[in-house]
């Protein structure tokens, strides 16, 4: 029991996670966790613009039931299971109480981010929304996530897979040297 | 009906995992972008590792207890994938959340979360409106 409450190593949660991906190619499903927000505009109506959303939201209910579940999963976890925080390298820790973060290593989220308080200035609003919205245009341009490019697509030595991956690294990288120190 | 069940199941499961080995932290990925730290690839370097074997064993049986299995491939292209993975990394990195662990956060109860996966079904959708008109 006491493994289960500390933080889960590398070696536990990569298997697992292919343990999913193993599970939903033998239900015949493919992990993506990407296409549910297509789904989500779907059901919220957005065929009536676009033909691009004009689909049979029920054949890609599945994802929607997987995602419930992934959100109990965090409900169950984050009231449960002991979320501490996260203790990562002390460089990275140093860089970010440089920027100002100094909510690390005693939170699970980033205060200066995710806190209320944050989020009901201008900026803090502004930039969450954007965060949110980089994610799922990018996502969607893309075809995919991490979970369905990186994971199942690299998995299936899938060279689209490959340069999106290569591309969450150039955006990734951008935002975290260079971007991040000019917002904060 | 049992496959629905399966599906929740499977969710709850991927869900506790992002969030019990930090996959879902912010403070993980910028680590990982600063590469400080083996921990985020290691979970996705063994995720594929492990994965690419398990896809390469399915592939060759092409059914599993008589379902027929179906791999897509990815369709051909180059500048939206690109493109596309270069916007999605701003914004994993800004966000520290991919859509996987935004579900999964949500369960923190934190209003902040809901705002980040309304921002992600606004992009998917403003995405939907101008894709005739991105480059592929």
């Amino acid at each position: 029991m006491e493994l289960i409450y500390k933080p889960w190593a590398w070696y536990v949660a990569g298997p697992i996670i292919v343990f999913v991906l193993f599970m939903l190619v033998k239900l015949g499903r493919n992990l993506g966790m990407s296409s549910n927000l297509n789904t989500m505009c779907t059901l919220a109506g957005a065929g009536k613009l676009t033909d691009h959303f004009k689909t049979d939201w029920r054949a890609s209910s599945w994802g929607l039931i997987l995602i419930l579940g992934v959100f109990l999963g965090g409900v169950i976890a984050f009231n449960f299971l002991q979320v501490e925080a996260p203790q990562i390298h002390p460089d990275s820790v140093e860089s970010l109480q440089n920027l100002g973060f100094t909510s690390v290593s005693q939170s699970f989220f980033p205060q200066e981010i995710y806190s209320l308080d944050a989020l009901l200035t201008f900026k803090g609003f502004a930039v969450i929304l954007l965060a949110g919205f980089l994610v799922g245009f990018g996502a969607r341009y893309a075809g995919g996530c991490t979970s369905g490019h990186a994971i199942s697509g690299l998995s299936n030595l899938q060279l689209p897979s490959l340069i999106a991956v290569i591309g969450f690294f150039i955006g990734g990288l951008v935002m975290v040297h260079v971007l991040i120190p000019l917002i904060f | 009906m049992k496959n629905y069940i399966s599906f929740l199941v499977l969710g709850v499961l991927f869900g506790i995992t992002l969030i019990k080995s930090e996959a879902a932290s912010w403070f993980r990925i910028f680590e990982m972008f600063q590469f400080k730290s083996f921990h985020m690839y290691g979970i996705i370097g063994s995720a594929v590792i492990l994965g690419a074997i398990v896809t390469a064993v399915l592939k060759k049986q092409n059914t599993f207890s008589g379902n027929p299995i179906v791999i897509k491939s990815k369709n051909k292209g180059f500048k939206n994938y690109l493109f596309g993975g270069i916007i999605f990394g701003l914004g994993w990195a800004l966000g520290g959340a991919c859509p996987g662990p935004m579900y999964a956060l949500l369960g923190s109860g934190l209003v902040s979360i809901l705002v980040l996966l309304f921002g992600a079904v606004l992009g998917a959708f403003v995405f939907g409106l101008v894709k005739n008109k991105m480059p592929f």
